[in-house]
């Protein structure tokens, strides 16, 4: 069976389905960035300009998304949503990767008892659900967008520890490295030329999966009413604000589940996951 | 830990240590976090505890501080923070201060509905994930492995709260079938666990089908049909046992898929349980109650874990060697 599946067609074809599937993710993960980074430029409306007149309107040529209850704009409010949630989440995932990434390369740099206590902070940190810190984390300090970042941050950068940590592993043993320390070259020489470069494309993924998980955490601590706080317009508050008029505004929910729902597929192609990948 | 390969019970022993360091740990965060809200909740904390002691007309300044010195209200701040973190290692947890009941109390209520939650969702997954999974793996490029995969893809692409909007306008609003939300007897535990078990299960089914795949592609599979084993035989005796770490280990990852979840979903459906618990203690900013309620959402988190690091050990001898399980 295996031998079949084996043929260097078949192999070639599959690298480039996968490749393929890559590049959608991205594109989608693209598209909804640049949704969130230009909307609120493109749509001229106030989102928090309520009109009561207007109120629950279909979308029509002056609301493309409609209104909701108060009659404010859903597709403002939806890129400004969308643009706090993923300048958030990317601020957070890019904080979160300089001090995980530089702990994973000296965890594997100097082994021995550094890296235990690396990994053993890593353990500590790992002990509660991510979910959980960000929520306690916002807590502290209800509604403010400082507490929310400091919980993602810090529930974000033991993967990209752990990642490079991994990665580094076997290019710090190579023969590249070796003779480059050989020719008398430093530690800053040898992460710049060696290190970064081999990181360079998982550390991209990563960066791109953890920005998403940011964006879903944020919308998840919303739907509870444990995140952002109204009347800031936010994607899962949003869904909750929309669910008591289902009944006359069946359209209204679709908005922010379908930004997520495409934000999530793009991550899950990216991640080259075909729902194989644990 | 390492020194002694023969010895068994180093790995197991290693495999405890680093769960309890991490309920340390757990204890350590959880506490400190809270312990920083108490105090950063606003307004004088010795004159509203002795505003609730003796009504809001007779509290006095002199009052608030008799209260003070009693409570050791006065000390330095990381005298308070030891105090604070002894009493969660001595399992005092104190009252809940909206309700008055001791927080240890409340939790061992909530943990019950809970784990019915917890434990539904994971039969759910099961019985989702498992058939369709095994079924796909002992016949690749099959219709029901073209169906798994598009299966995984849709729901995987749904975050569980996503799922629980679905289900509860669909199928409890559109069709009023089940109750949409809270706890009133048959059926209501339907739901919820449809939302975490739904999305697990589809993951499930991949990871499962990977497995089966390769087990029934391997040699020792391979001469157990040789030797004249029927195939539901070599299935039995010889496929599945190797197929089941892969998917174990899933469960292990997904275990904050677990707890996270419940948090969202117990809310979202008004499932009387601990995440749903947690969520109202922010909302009364009862931090006793937040503390007791997030430090025992880590703990079921770190016990799951270690239930399925246990349950690889058990499966698969060749974890036993210290090389792999120190890794």
């Amino acid at each position: 069976m295996s031998a079949v599946l084996d043929l260097p067609v078949l192999v070639e074809q599959r690298r480039r389905q996968h490749h393929r599937r890559r590049r959608a993710g991205l594109a989608l993960l693209a598209s909804v960035a640049g949704f969130a980074l230009l909307g609120p430029w493109l749509v001229s409306a106030d989102p928090a300009f309520q009109a009561l007149s207007d109120s629950l309107l279909a979308p029509g040529a002056a609301h493309w998304l409609g209104t909701d209850v108060l009659g404010r704009d859903v597709l403002s409010r939806l890129a400004h949503a969308a643009r706090m949630s993923l300048g958030l989440a990317l601020l957070a995932a890019l904080t979160a990767a300089v001090p995980g990434v530089l702990l994973g390369v000296i965890a594997s740099w100097r082994g021995g008892r550094t890296e235990r206590a690396l990994v053993m902070l890593a353990d500590a940190v790992l002990s509660v659900p991510g979910l959980l810190l960000v929520l306690l984390f916002s807590s502290l300090a209800p509604g403010r967008h400082w507490a929310l970042y400091l919980g993602l941050s810090l529930s974000l950068w033991v993967e990209y520890f752990r990642v490079s940590r991994a990665a580094s592993r076997p290019v710090l043993a190579g023969d590249a490295v070796q003779a480059s320390r050989l020719l008398g070259f430093g530690p800053a020489y040898l992460l710049r030329r060696h290190l970064l470069p081999a990181l360079a494309p998982v550390l991209g993924t990563l960066l791109a999966f953890s920005a998403a998980q940011a964006v879903l955490a944020l919308a998840a601590l919303g739907i509870v009413g444990v995140g952002i706080q109204p009347p800031t317009a936010e994607l899962g508050l949003m869904m909750i604000e929309f669910m008591p008029h289902y009944e006359e505004a069946p359209w209204l929910i679709a908005a922010p589940v379908a930004l997520l729902m495409l934000l999530v597929l793009g991550m899950m192609l990216l991640a080259g996951d075909d729902g194989d990948a644990a | 830990m390492t020194r002694n390969p023969s010895r068994q019970p180093s790995v197991w022993g290693g495999l405890l240590l680093r769960r309890l360091f991490q309920i340390a740990a757990l204890s350590l965060l959880v506490g400190t976090l809270c312990f920083l809200m108490a105090r950063a909740l606003p307004g004088d904390l010795a004159t509203r505890i002795a505003a609730g002691r003796y009504g809001y007309d007779l509290v006095s300044n002199a009052a608030a501080e008799a209260v003070r010195a009693e409570l050791g209200l006065d000390r330095p701040a990381w005298l308070a923070l030891l105090h604070w973190l002894g009493d969660i290692a001595r399992l005092n947890l104190g009252r809940s201060v909206v309700s008055d009941v001791p927080v240890l109390f409340e939790v061992a209520h909530q943990l019950g509905a809970t784990l019915q939650l917890s434990f539904a969702a994971l039969v759910v997954a099961v019985l989702v994930g498992l058939p369709l999974g095994i079924r796909a793996g002992l016949h690749p490029g099959g219709a029901v492995d073209r169906l798994t995969v598009a299966l995984a893809v849709l729901l995987r692409a749904m975050p569980p709260f996503l799922l629980a909007v679905l289900l509860m306008l669909v199928v409890a609003v559109n069709f009023g079938v089940l109750p949409v939300a809270g706890d009133h007897g048959h059926g209501s535990v339907l739901l919820p666990a449809l939302t975490l078990g739904l999305g697990l299960g589809a993951g499930m089914a991949r990871v499962t089908a990977a497995a089966m795949r390769e087990a029934a592609a391997s040699p020792s599979y391979e001469f157990a049909r040789t030797k004249g084993l029927s195939d539901r035989q070599a299935l039995v005796r010889h496929g599945l046992r190797q197929a089941a770490l892969p998917v174990v280990a899933y469960l292990g990852v997904h275990a904050v898929f677990l707890v996270e979840g419940a948090l969202v979903v117990e809310t979202l459906f008004s499932w009387p349980g601990i995440g749903h618990a947690l969520v109202h203690a922010v909302f009364g900013r009862d931090v006793p109650m937040i503390q007791g309620t997030a430090l025992c959402m880590g703990l079921m988190f770190v016990l799951f874990n270690l239930l399925v690091d246990s349950a690889c050990l058990a499966l698969d001898p060749r974890r036993r060697l210290p090389a792999g399980a120190t890794a």
